[in-house]
């Protein structure tokens, strides 16, 4: 046999392992609880565990809850990166340099890491328990800045000078002549950020207390902790559910996705 | 040029202000913090000096966690890597069912690790869980792999694997795609092997994607704990203790914040030890623009 085809085969006996624990709670979450732990390819498919974990818990406000984190954070992201990244990508300042490293600190130390300090500031500022308090440490972003700051280094200065030349003032010029052409970086860094944030647990865990701010990861926890003793059928329908929108967001994606990160410029 | 600067210095500071009030500022007040005693109700935290660090060294759960993150990290860190690496290679050759392949190794990525906790926690079950089905089919006894200590830590270190080596993979993919291939074209023409390609061209061509993806690969070997606050709460015996769970269960379970703000200290040395390690070594060998 060719190496080739061993390296197939090994690509292959890999990906099977990889995607194993998702492909099982697929199908737990679709078969009644007595074929939880037997696997037999006659057993019955059921949609029933879907209902029953949609009641019994409040879902439907996860879902709004992470939805709106997810949308504060992404937009403020953007918001606050774009012209960051501009600054440290085309513009000439004294301690341009030491800023930027001094942002690019926070790659280093997540504000995860920080969660005492942190939840002090919380109760300081009286936010605690709201869906703002798990955004805020998270509005500004080394990663997004590092990030875009690769891309506009790579748009042309001719273009940035002929928009100058027509008239363009420095945010017109921002908007009109980098982000559209950072488009593809846009798109990785917000696939990256959703996930992020609609995967993020400690942070929502402490700073949350509540049905009408927690959002899925931590209801999902509260949830499978609690009263469900080991119905596995439920936890795993539940666990789909609450990872379905973003898994089908990835799966369109895909594609664009790694060509993304290709252009992106983190090589 | 002066209008410039206030210019690039307004573009800055949105995204300076909100950095420095989350991630410095904080930074800087958990060393004020760990000086000080836990305030009490209205009792505010009065000066104590070293006593918190004095306190810190008699206590053995710290030295528990520091040691299981220290084999946590050494182990996760080399293998999540090193496994990206490998997936990124191979999905970078044509094969039929290459994307599907991709699509495997990423998944993990996508999914919260508070889920992922929930499926991986009935496979370690005993009896029933798919990990002594097949051991019991290979003829070994049931095992309850999240109640030994023995082999608690190691489950959680595969859960870490499994999690991230597909989000790695992607970073080196991206930079694998991006090469030249004329580059390979000419290596294969010169009769160069495989090997020595690698070596020699791709590996050296991959230095700042490594650099990227162990600066992520390090903090993530502290900062994701998710799966022991799900799977085994630290436990058992404080065999899966990490120092950021000793950390979150000292300031928010028994609300001791003076003692959690001293262990973050001590997190964010390893951390900023660790930073200067990684560009120190592996920075000198990386070009960026």
């Amino acid at each position: 046999m060719s190496t080739r085809r061993l390296e197939m085969i090994g690509a292959w006996v890999l990906g099977l392992l990889w995607v194993m624990p998702l492909a099982y709670a697929i199908w737990t979450a679709f078969h009644g609880s007595a074929y939880a732990t037997h696997f037999s390819l006659t057993a019955p498919l059921t949609l029933i565990n879907f209902p029953h974990a949609w009641d019994a818990a409040p879902f439907a406000r996860y879902f709004l809850n992470t939805m709106i984190l997810v949308a504060v954070v992404l937009v403020a992201q953007f918001a606050l990166c774009t012209p960051a990244a501009y600054a440290f990508a085309r513009m000439e300042f004294r301690g341009r340099d030491t800023v930027f490293a001094i942002v690019l600190l926070q790659l280093m130390v997540a504000p995860d890491v920080l969660l005492v300090a942190n939840y002090r500031t919380m109760a300081q500022m009286g936010v605690v328990d709201t869906i703002g308090a798990i955004a805020l440490p998270y509005l500004g972003s080394a990663f997004g800045i590092f990030l875009l700051r690769q891309t506009f280094r790579q748009v042309p200065q001719e273009l940035d000078d002929a928009a100058r030349l027509e008239g363009s003032s420095l945010l017109g010029r921002i908007w009109r002549v980098y982000v559209p052409l950072a488009r593809p970086t846009y798109l990785a860094y917000g696939l990256v950020a959703v996930s992020y944030h609609w995967n993020n647990f400690l942070w929502p865990l402490v700073i949350t207390n509540s049905v009408s701010t927690r959002p899925l990861t931590v209801g999902l926890s509260v949830f499978a902790s609690t009263d469900q003793g080991i119905d596995w059928t439920i936890i795993t329908a539940a666990t789909l559910m609450t990872s379905g929108p973003l898994l089908l967001a990835f799966l369109l994606f895909q594609r664009q996705f790694v060509a993304s990160f290709m252009r992106a410029g983190i090589r | 040029m002066r209008g410039d600067a206030l210019k690039a210095w307004a573009l800055i500071l949105p995204s300076l202000v909100m950095l420095v009030a989350f991630t410095h500022w904080p930074a800087v007040a958990t060393l004020w913090d760990s000086l000080y005693s836990t305030p009490r109700g209205s009792r505010p935290g009065i000066f104590v000096g070293a006593d918190n660090y004095l306190d810190l060294l008699d206590d053995p759960v710290f030295f528990t966690a520091l040691r299981n993150n220290a084999y946590y990290a050494l182990v996760t860190i080399p293998a999540s890597v090193l496994l990206s690496l490998v997936m990124a290679l191979s999905v970078n050759a044509k094969f039929p069912g290459r994307a599907l392949v991709r699509m495997a190794y990423f998944t993990p990525t996508i999914l919260p690790m508070i889920a992922v906790a929930n499926i991986w926690l009935f496979f370690f079950t005993p009896d029933y869980g798919l990990f002594d089905q097949i051991m019991g089919g290979l003829g070994f006894g049931r095992h309850n792999w999240l109640g030994d200590s023995a082999t608690a830590l190691p489950a959680m270190m595969l859960v870490a694997v499994w999690k991230e080596a597909g989000f790695f993979m992607i970073f080196y993919l991206a930079a694998l795609q991006s090469m030249p291939p004329d580059l390979a074209e000419v290596a294969r023409i010169e009769g160069s092997s495989r090997w020595n390609f690698f070596r020699r061209v791709t590996w050296p061509l991959l230095m700042p994607t490594t650099l990227f993806v162990c600066v992520n690969a390090v903090i993530n070997a502290f900062r994701l704990i998710d799966h022991i606050v799900v799977m085994t709460r630290g436990g058992p015996n404080n065999a899966t203790n990490l120092l950021l769970y000793h950390i979150y269960e000292t300031g928010f379970r028994f609300w001791d914040t003076a003692a959690a703000a001293t262990m973050t200290v001590a997190l964010l040395a390893i951390l900023g030890a660790l930073a200067a390690l990684q560009f120190g070594v592996l920075g000198r060998r990386t070009h960026y623009r």
